[in-house]
């Protein structure tokens, strides 16, 4: 894999705690990769990093060969979307987009133009005067007619309605096809991306959980039901993530560690579908009770359930 | 896409397969482009690209440089040739699980196979 961005051993502390803690990870040049992980993980202070926002306590970032942090030449090659993104106080729809133009060199006007249109964006309102979900478009559309080869969204359909969310997905994987570049997109709705993902980066209380390509993820992992005591038995053989029991039902969530045949499951009276990425990320998210996280301390976040 | 089958590339593939046995697909005709595949299934043009190159590898479809890709002919008579050879595997298979569990012998099922047939 060609890299277009790495973190090698990065730790981010802020006064009391530790939001990223020994974080090694890299990204593919010209790929779609889901940063994924429940509030607080740190996706949002990793994305700092790759953007200059932060200086790791420790470790090295690297985006386009070089330190990001003050580096011009890197930072108008990458497009950071932020989750609450401010625009200076007097700014209309159209000074935004005008001032992300002169940002960035491949800036494409005319799909400017027409995500404005797509999404209904009142060109003249000014940008504080927008209801939440259009800030978010406006976003979006200097997310995508950057086209930077670095582009960073950060959870960035918040107040956007299902039509709207579908349309940044469409122009998304449309304008991505006809100009690849890495795309780094963290987001909640995992169900709703997971097609468009090719690689999967789930972080975990500051650490990497799970580094994997999204295709292999899909053959990961198999939710079987059946009698308890055989789901039991089968999820001995590999590894379980998460199981319930009904009655003498039971349901286990299992993450294989080799090889399945499909026809010894029917004859264990066994039924197995693949498991959702949605549901896997919840699974391997999803500590016991009792069990402290992998990390250092906690941030001080509310952790909201990421349910399916 | 379904979420819930798999590794999508195989269900990318999978559906082609389908249109050439079903004759939607003629052998020696255009197959969609990956982009035109990840716009339609909303997925990753590198997923529909890993689907449409599996069918290359396995001889079903071929690439004319700098035009696409296309059914090959004698694809069909292959593709229902193996899945030919999977049925037993994919629906007899659970079929008689099914029946096995119920209580169902194989002389009723293959009687009930027979009056299906009759009443079609």
């Amino acid at each position: 894999m060609s890299a277009v961005a790495t973190l090698t051993d990065v730790t981010m502390r802020y006064r009391d705690h530790t939001a990223l803690d020994g974080v090694t990870a890299a990204f593919a040049t010209d790929g779609i990769t889901g940063l994924l992980g429940r509030n607080g993980a740190g996706k949002t202070t990793l994305m700092q990093l790759l953007t200059g926002h932060r200086v790791p306590t420790r470790g090295r970032v690297a985006v386009l060969g070089a330190d990001p942090y003050e580096n011009d030449a890197v930072l108008q090659q990458v497009c950071f979307v932020k989750e609450s993104q401010r625009y200076p106080d007097h700014f209309r729809v159209r000074d935004a987009l005008s001032a992300a133009a002169t940002l960035f060199p491949g800036w494409d006007d005319d799909l400017a133009r027409s995500l404005v249109a797509d999404f209904d964006l009142p060109a003249r309102r000014p940008v504080n005067k927008l209801s939440r979900g259009m800030v978010s478009a406006v976003g979006i559309t200097i997310g995508l007619a950057s086209r930077a080869p670095v582009t960073l969204f950060d959870e960035p359909y918040l107040g956007l309605d299902a039509v709207a969310r579908q349309l940044f997905y469409d122009r998304l994987i449309a304008d991505y096809a006809e100009v690849p570049r890495t795309v780094i997109l963290s987001t909640h709705l995992i169900e709703e991306i997971s097609g468009l993902l090719e690689h999967v980066l789930l972080l975990d209380a500051g650490r990497v959980l799970l580094d994997a390509d999204a295709e292999d993820l899909r053959a990961a992992a198999l939710t079987v039901t059946g009698p308890a005591d055989r789901v039991a038995a089968f999820g001995r053989r590999h590894s379980v993530l998460t199981s319930d029991t009904l009655g003498g039902a039971g349901r286990a969530v299992v993450r294989l560690s080799g090889p399945v045949d499909a026809a010894d499951l029917l004859a264990w009276g066994l039924t197995a579908e693949p498991t959702p990425l949605q549901q896997l990320v919840v699974a391997l998210s999803r500590r016991p009770a009792g069990v402290p996280a992998q990390a250092g301390e906690r941030g001080r976040t509310a952790f909201e359930e990421v349910t399916p | 896409m379904n979420e819930d089958a798999g590794p999508i590339f195989r269900q990318v593939a999978a559906q082609i397969e389908s249109a050439i046995v079903d004759g939607s697909l003629p052998e020696e005709s255009q197959a969609p482009s990956s982009n035109e595949l990840s716009a339609f299934h909303r997925i990753n043009p590198a997923t529909a690209a890993k689907g449409l190159n599996q069918l290359v590898a396995d001889g079903v479809l071929y690439k004319r440089r700098g035009v696409g890709m296309f059914v090959a002919t004698g694809a069909r008579e292959q593709l229902l040739k193996r899945r030919r050879s999977e049925f037993a595997d994919q629906y007899v298979r659970p079929l008689m699980a099914e029946a096995h569990k119920l209580g169902i012998s194989t002389r009723e099922l293959s009687s009930m196979i027979d009056r299906w047939e009759h009443e079609r």
